[in-house]
């Protein structure tokens, strides 16, 4: 298990540093998809931690959930700024509960 | 301990979080920094500049005007100057008074009815432009708004709630027109039935015109050049 969680701490280190370091950013018009895909990561990262947690992480369900995820977030913000409707807010909505309610059970967790 | 495929997958989603946050950091940062601060700066610089030579534009106008009083004060050059003095007059470049009226114009202060449109119930451009030119059609022979002397050149435009006039002068209501010219005339030409008051008088824009038997009229602030038009001479014009 810790050997994973290694390799993933030295992608994150290494895609800020990246990212940081990059010659080009994403246009402005793009950046709300970006923000809706952000926080549909973390959500997955916080899912899959908790997961672990409780014992029952597959590996499968979380590689697919964090891509599946982050795709279907920017996707659904993009399609709802055609259609005139603010789909990005339920995916913040939706995204940010569940981000906050898997931190508190990480914590129950860690007070264990 | 060894790699299995999952690690790498771990590895991989780490990578992309990772690069998702700081990509998305600098979009919000670059946000916060550049449009807004960045233009506001460049346009507060480009009317300081042009301040800055409208100013010492100004400052050359007067020079010269002082420099061509003196010229024209010390010798006697007897019919010249008369002709000058004619011209300056025509030109609008000296202070002239004589008896006149003054008109004072202001915003309605009715209150707006519901489903009124408010911008019935203010001055414009239009109605300034109307009352000047029933001015002039009664015979004005020099005019002022709010100090600023109106020429045949000057315009007359909206811009927001105020109205600029000679280029660069900004005006705000109430307006006060002066002009110098019969006086019965200049006000029954206002009075007009269905003239220019009766069609302001609806919405309550307030006008009031009082006869004063010395409007003095100041000169004309701006510069006026003839970039384009030349003047035809006598033999040019038979070629």
């Amino acid at each position: 298990m810790w050997i994973g969680v290694w390799l993933a701490a030295l992608g994150l280190v290494l895609g800020i540093a990246l990212g940081l370091n990059l010659p080009f950013t994403v246009p402005q018009a793009y950046a709300k998809y970006m923000s809706v895909a952000a926080l549909a990561a973390m959500d997955s990262v916080f899912g899959g931690i908790r997961a672990a947690m409780e014992e029952h992480y597959d590996n499968r369900i979380f590689i697919t959930g964090f891509f599946s995820n982050a795709l279907l977030a920017a996707g659904l913000a993009f399609i709802g700024e055609r259609l005139g409707i603010d789909l990005y807010l339920a995916a913040v909505v939706a995204f940010g509960v569940r981000l906050f309610q898997n931190l508190a059970i990480i914590r129950r967790h860690l007070l264990k | 301990m060894r790699i299995k495929p999952f690690h790498l997958a771990l590895a991989l989603v780490g990578l992309v979080l990772g690069l998702l946050l700081s990509v998305q950091f600098r979009v919000t940062r670059d946000t916060m920094k550049f449009p807004q601060v960045h233009r506001v700066k460049t346009m507060a610089d480009k009317i300081h500049d042009a301040r800055v030579e409208h100013d010492s534009k100004q400052e050359k106008i007067n020079r010269m005007r002082e420099e061509l009083d003196k010229v024209a004060a010390g010798a006697a050059l007897g019919a010249l100057k008369e002709e000058l003095v004619d011209a300056r007059i025509e030109s609008g470049m000296t202070v002239v008074s004589g008896p006149g009226i003054e008109v004072t114009l202001n915003d309605s202060n009715l209150e707006v009815k519901n489903g009124g449109n408010p911008n019935w119930y203010v001055l414009h451009d239009e109605d300034i432009l109307k009352v000047l030119n029933e001015l002039r059609a009664a015979g004005a022979e020099a005019m002022a708004i709010n100090n600023q002397r109106v020429l045949a050149t000057s315009e007359v435009r909206c811009t927001g709630p105020t109205i600029l006039i000679n280029r660069n002068q900004r005006i705000a209501p109430p307006f006060v027109i002066a002009a110098i010219g019969n006086q019965d005339t200049l006000t029954n030409s206002l009075k007009m039935r269905n003239g220019v008051i009766d069609s302001l008088e609806p919405w309550g824009i307030q006008v009031s015109i009082k006869k004063v038997s010395r409007v003095e009229i100041p000169p004309f602030s701006g510069s006026i050049s003839f970039d384009y038009a030349k003047p035809v001479l006598e033999d040019q014009k038979n070629e």
